[in-house]
């Protein structure tokens, strides 16, 4: 941890940090134009604010470097921020503020599926357009939503098989209790019996769970091969440490669909996260000059040294693909970009994402990544272009 | 055989963390009648200063007592500053200890960043048979749990500081008409409290690490061990954290976690039902 | 305590029927965000009024009040969702609070069960049904056809239809009308409900428990019913916040959301009606422009307003206020009859 003064002085400047300075429309000959609001409705205060504090900065930088470029369609963009407290409530205040009030084109944001679930119905009724640039269960079939993250199949096809192949077959899943776990539950199920495993046993815990002592006995008792956890938020990292301390990832192996994603390997100890094997659609360690590009500007951008993940990377991919089908469009009004939007192709950091037209979500690279000792991932492997085949067996827009 | 071992050692466990996590409360509510919704924060500033410890170096064992100075210290500001004003307004220490919590959960966010930290103590496992093992470092803090427990009620029970206390929270007009400066005692007791809460985020770190908003996770369970302990705060605590520890320790267990935690509010719920004011009330007084 | 209407009722009258009319003509002018904003509001001040009136007039400290709340909601939300009948949903939302509130009411009540322990049994009984709901995100747990669906709770919601026509519902400055109306209903009724009989037995019981007892009243009897009637409150309350923003979620019963009803009522003050509703429209309003503002941790600045207001207005907000105008009354017609001053602050209860 670094006691860095520079970044309380980013977050305690709040807003004003996420609007283009005038010398970089000025420089970019768009000062004048009248500018495109675009929303961002994340949560920088609340127990969910580890999701969201570097996505609220990629996408200050994505909509800065848009405006540097010459913004869109001739006009800049400005990035109306709203805090939306990890509180349900105030999602669904800001959304229809962003959208009657402020008269956002677009509004990006949302981390939980509840969040994403109280906001889309306001975006249906006044008309408006929706990126929900976070994970989870799959499966929304709505023309006003937009989904660039991964979806469980594209991040449990390649895990699943790597697992049963290299931990073992008899597996035994934690997640915590709530809809995506139990959705992931069901892949990992699913995808371990078609690779010739079983599993034994899924346990679910509530989000403020923090002891799980009587939890690890049971693992013991049953004696598994491997255990997955699909355990998240910040109660539930306890689990990486009393296992450790009890049972040991040398005595039964870890792998994990959210490991990582709330930044977990930077917190944890080198033996504590050391071994777990995870799927994103970005990590810090990816080799490729996309990457690296974006991992340079986000440090010269931010200050901010520190991990920046998929949640990062998500915010910053979800505004450029926004932007790249509104100037196909020529035209930044929401009906305009939904009509656009199928086939849209960005080079991402993570690799080439394409919005997939028959359910507004992604075509994407998954990596295959392996906690490190040195708080990072190491690349095990990478699928290219997988489909959200489980949300497209249950969606079809365009038809 | 083993099996037993173990099953004994959860439910061990279990209420450990019910009496490490109430006995600050049981201070600063049981005796002083303090209503301090800022508990859980007192506990998250303790993991905090543990935390503080191992980046500047310290063993693990004095990163606990820095804790407990650094909390007691923070608990002392809090009372001169806040709390003093509002004795005797139950309520309103309700409102202003929720703006405290608020505030300190805001400020550590903004000072240190909203994520997780770590401490890490390598204290190893040990095994239980072939199948089991147990983590060293949840033995110690069964045993930090209940020292401190019995320190505080020796304490109280054994040396003059804890008989004036006790006289001053009972009647601080007699108390101070006797020429003891009451102030004293109200702030050395809020210390008091404070700096145990301080020993519990600093031992409960190593296992559920630092964050700015982990005191909402103990808040509610330490209410309602005071709470159901009635009017001697300490052996109250120690029935109470024994019956809802039991209570968990059987129900995750034998059931599932959720069924543990909804099964120890429900017998709290039953419990004032038949004991209004708590396990340890004294029958006929008003 | 008379039967005429002291000053102080006269003055909330006025100040009500102003701040009425000058609410009924926002939608003239103003956008449906800030409708919306208000609607929410209201909703919690009459979660807040449920919940002081208990609490300044009778003494009893519900901190559980959003179990009545949640139970409001999600009978909202299970039965229209199943039948798409929504008035009947909205009955429901008030009956079955109603309900539980008697059975938690007789358990606890007539246990004698009182001051801070009856203020945690109801936080127990909050939290343990959150708990129990946060627990339902098996896809299989279905109450008719409706997914709990646990921590996620339950969205898309039908809108409120029209009761006689119910081809047709009610749009967000519909809702905004409906809303404010219900308050008002509700203030009107506790205030009816203090000057009747029932009422002053009441406040008996807040002054003095065991006169009233002894007076042959029987003090349970009275709290009983008191804590059954703003359980139903409450449910409307939720019933209403299922209808304003079309989604239910266990959060609505958690420890957050029972903690702020009781700061709403404090920071407005518990001793008048009034109190509850302008206590929330500070808190509320506070929390959602802070969160706009960009002044980085909301809860920062939140609790420093906390803080201070227990210092600076110790009774609330309410309160002062109105000791503010009283004095300056008082100065006024001192000045313009000198001769009468005693009278002229004779206005205190």
């Amino acid at each position: 941890m670094k006691f860095s003064r520079r970044n309380f002085m980013k977050a305690a400047s709040g807003a004003l940090a996420y609007a283009s300075a005038p010398s970089i429309l000025a420089t970019a000959g768009i000062a004048q134009e009248k500018p495109i609001v675009i929303g961002n409705i994340l949560d920088q205060t609340g127990g969910l604010n580890i999701y969201s504090l570097q996505q609220i900065k990629t996408t200050a930088m994505a909509v800065d470097e848009i405006n540097a470029a010459g913004g869109v369609v001739g006009r800049p963009l400005e990035l109306v921020f709203y805090d939306s407290q990890s509180n349900n409530q105030l999602n669904a205040q800001y959304m229809t503020e962003a959208l009657v009030r402020d008269e956002a084109v677009v509004v990006h944001g949302g981390v939980t599926s509840s969040a994403r679930e109280v906001m889309r119905p306001i975006v249906s009724k006044f008309g408006g357009l929706y990126f929900y640039n976070s994970m989870y269960e799959g499966g929304v079939c709505d023309p006003r939503h937009v989904c660039p993250a991964m979806v469980p199949s594209q991040q449990l096809k390649p895990l699943v098989p790597h697992v049963v192949q290299n931990m073992g077959k008899r597996a035994y899943v934690l997640g915590a209790d709530y809809l995506y776990p139990h959705t992931m539950g069901e892949w990992i199920k699913r995808y371990t019996e078609e690779a010739g495993g079983e599993v034994i046993q899924t346990e679910f815990f509530p989000l403020d769970v923090s002891n799980f002592a009587s939890a690890i006995t049971r693992i013991q008792a049953e004696k598994p091969d491997v255990v997955w956890s699909v355990l998240v938020g910040n109660a539930h990292n306890a689990f990486y440490r009393q296992y450790e301390a009890t049972v040991g990832k040398d005595t039964i192996p870890l792998a994990s669909c959210m490991f990582g994603i709330g930044r977990e390997q930077t917190y944890l100890s080198a033996d504590e996260s050391a071994g777990i094997v995870n799927a994103t659609s970005f990590h810090d360690g990816l080799e490729t000059e996309a990457a690296r590009v974006f991992l340079k500007n986000f440090r010269a951008y931010t200050g901010d040294e520190s991990y920046v993940g998929d949640y990062g990377e998500l915010g910053y991919r979800g505004v450029k693909l926004w932007a790249l089908a509104a100037e196909k469009a020529g035209d930044p009004s929401a009906d305009a970009v939904i009509e656009a939007l199928p086939g849209t192709s960005f080079d991402a950091p993570g690799g080439k994402v394409t919005i997939d037209g028959q359910t507004n979500h992604a075509v994407m690279d998954i990596h295959l990544i392996r906690a490190n000792r040195e708080q990072g991932w190491d690349h095990l492997g990478t699928t290219e272009q997988l489909e959200p085949v489980d949300t497209q067996a249950v969606c079809s827009l365009g038809s | 055989m083993y099996d037993a071992i173990i099953f004994l050692y959860q439910i061990l466990f279990s209420i450990s963390l019910f009496i490490l996590i109430s006995t600050g409360l049981a201070v600063i509510f049981g005796m002083m009648k303090v209503i301090n919704l800022a508990q859980g924060e007192f506990i998250m500033l303790g993991a905090y200063f543990a935390l503080l410890g191992e980046v500047i170096g310290l063993p693990f064992i004095l990163s606990v007592v820095l804790a407990m100075v650094g909390v007691g210290l923070f608990g002392v500001l809090v009372e001169r500053l806040l709390i003093r004003f509002l004795y005797g307004r139950l309520t309103d220490t309700l409102l202003a200890t929720w703006g405290l919590s608020l505030l300190m959960i805001g400020a550590v966010t903004t000072f240190l960043g909203p994520q997780v930290a770590g401490v890490s103590v390598e204290t190893g496992r040990i095994a239980v048979g072939e199948v089991y093992s147990i983590s060293v470092y949840n033995l110690y803090i069964i045993l930090v749990a209940f020292a401190a427990l019995a320190s505080c009620w020796a304490l109280w029970r054994y040396t003059t500081f804890g008989m004036i206390a006790r006289a001053v929270m009972a009647n601080p007009g007699m108390t101070s008409a006797l020429g003891v400066d009451c102030h004293r005692y109200y702030m050395l007791t809020f210390g008091i409290g404070s700096a145990i809460s301080g020993l519990a985020g600093a031992m409960l770190a190593p296992i559920v690490g630092t964050q700015p908003t982990m005191g909402g996770l103990y808040v509610a369970q330490a209410f309602v061990s005071v709470i159901t302990g009635g009017e001697l705060p300490f052996l109250g605590t120690l029935l109470a954290g024994g019956l809802f520890g039991t209570t968990n320790g059987v129900l995750s267990y034998a059931y599932s976690q959720v069924i543990g935690e909804i099964g120890v509010f429900l017998i709290a719920i039953v419990l004032l039902r038949f004991l209004p004011h708590g396990m340890t009330s004294q029958k006929g007084r008003s | 305590m008379t039967p005429k209407l002291s000053t102080t009722e006269i003055a909330t009258l006025i100040i009500l029927a102003l701040a009425s009319v000058a609410i009924l003509a926002v939608p003239k002018f103003a956008g449906l965000s800030l409708q919306l904003d208000l609607s929410i509001i209201f909703v919690y001040a009459i979660l807040a009024l449920s919940m002081g009136f208990m609490w300044g007039q009778v003494g009893m400290l519900s901190f559980g009040q959003t179990v009545f709340f949640g139970i409001g909601g999600y009978s909202y939300a299970i039965f229209a969702l199943n039948t798409g009948d929504t008035t009947t949903a909205m009955l429901l939302a008030i009956l079955l609070p109603m309900l539980v509130a008697a059975l938690l009411g007789y358990f606890i009540i007539y246990g004698g069960i009182n001051d801070i322990y009856f203020a945690v049994i109801t936080m127990v009984a909050t939290i343990a049904l959150e708990k129990a709901v946060r627990a339902t995100s098996d896809p299989r747990i279905k109450i008719g056809d409706v997914r709990l669906q646990g921590q996620n709770g339950i969205a898309a919601l039908p809108d409120l239809k029209v009761p006689w026509n119910p081809s047709e519902t009610l749009f967000v400055t519909e809702v905004y009308y409906l809303i404010f109306i219900a308050m008002l209903l509700v203030t009107a009724a506790y205030a009816l409900l203090l000057r009747a009989r029932v009422g002053r037995v009441l406040v008996g019981i807040r002054e003095n428990e065991q006169r009233i007892a002894l007076l042959g009243y029987d003090p349970r009897r009275y709290k009983l019913l008191i804590f059954v009637i703003s359980g139903g409150v409450a449910g409307l309350a939720g019933g209403l916040y299922a209808v304003w923003g079309n989604f239910v979620a266990p959060e609505m019963m958690n420890l957050n959301a029972s903690a702020s009803v009781v700061i709403n009522v404090l920071v407005g003050g518990k001793a008048s009606l009034l109190g509850p509703l302008v206590g929330t429209g500070i808190v509320q309003s506070l929390t959602s422009w802070l969160g706009s503002a960009g002044v980085g941790q909301v809860n920062v600045v939140l609790g420093l307003i906390l803080i201070a207001a227990v210092q600076v207005f110790p009774q609330g907000v309410v309160p002062m206020v109105s000791a503010i105008c009283r004095w300056g009354l008082g100065h006024l017609v001192r000045l313009a009859q000198p001769s009468r001053r005693a009278s002229a602050t004779g206005g205190k209860q």
